[in-house]
């Protein structure tokens, strides 16, 4: 397995990102910058890290998904190379076009910091497969525009679909229907608030992150 | 040559910065006031030759997001 995490100026979980993959996976992680034109060949995991990508800028998210690497990123997502944006990288991959919807400043307007409870929605993508539908985990969020926004007609497809892959057990951030976590159409690009890969060994409190890299290893493998 | 980009959010989406700027309006003591929505103003210098569909692209590929924003360009 071959995985590609992406460093833009500002980003701050990049390497917890690339030990997490290279630990529980053991795949071959290269961290690429983001003027990259191109990616490392033959990727089957690419990793957005979560951070403060050009300081939030205009839009969390907005200059970075218009940066070199990002269009790269995009043609592979196309090719269906698995795409995982954590945060900052949900918030890229929606203001890149690969994931519907919007990150909106949490409802209580404050940054929330703190372990949440989190359904598994859907087990059938590559990401989630290492859990069961229905199960409660923890994983913790650390963020101030995680309130997921999407007109009534995108999230009745959404949940059609079985593309809500996570969903909050509580009111985190305002939230439409609490949705954490959504995917693409082809079930190759998850984009989530919260981190699994902070969640990874007994010493982070917790390991039902862990799990997330386990399945997509299983899928990929 | 000038112009101004004015980007807000569109109708129906909550605006917690607006909510809370409306609260401290009232915390100063001022009453009557129904609504605050909070935007965005871009202002952008200019040739003539940049063309107001140029200006538009811009808007529509960066400086808004139109899943939940709106923007409205004004040159003087």
């Amino acid at each position: 397995m071959r995985a590609a995490v992406i460093q833009f100026p500002g980003s701050n979980c990049d390497r917890d990102m690339a030990v997490a993959i290279r630990d529980i996976t053991g795949a071959e992680t290269t961290l690429v910058w983001h003027r990259a034109g191109d990616l490392p060949d033959g990727l089957d995991l690419i990793a957005i890290p979560g951070g403060f990508s050009y300081g939030d800028y205009l839009r969390s998210g907005a200059m970075a998904a218009r940066s070199p690497v990002m269009q790269a990123v995009i043609k592979a997502a196309e090719r269906g190379v698995s795409v995982l944006g954590v945060c900052n990288g949900f918030q890229i991959l929606t203001e890149a076009g690969l994931l519907p919807g919007a990150l909106m400043r949490n409802a209580g307007i404050r940054f929330v910091c703190r372990t949440v409870g989190l359904t598994v929605e859907n087990n059938s993508s590559a990401f989630t497969r290492g859990y069961s539908t229905g199960e409660q985990v923890q994983i913790p969020v650390a963020h101030h525009d995680g309130n997921y926004f999407a007109d009534s007609d995108t999230l009745d497809r959404l949940e059609g679909e079985g593309r809500v892959a996570f969903r909050y057990t509580e009111n985190v951030n305002g939230s439409a229907r609490n949705i954490a976590g959504v995917l693409n159409a082809g079930g190759n690009v998850l984009g989530m608030m919260p981190h699994p890969e902070r969640m990874t060994e007994a010493v982070h409190g917790g390991s039902d992150g862990r799990r997330l890299f386990e399945g997509l290893l299983r899928q990929i493998a | 040559m000038k112009t101004r980009i004015f980007v807000t959010l569109k109708n129906g989406v909550l605006d917690p910065q607006g909510k809370a700027i409306h609260h401290s309006i009232e915390g100063l003591g001022f009453s009557g006031v129904h609504d605050v929505r909070a935007g965005r103003l871009i202002e952008i210098e200019h040739e003539p030759s940049v063309s107001k569909s140029d200006l538009e692209t811009m808007c529509t590929k960066l400086l808004a997001n139109m899943v939940i924003e709106n923007f409205e360009i004004e040159q003087a």
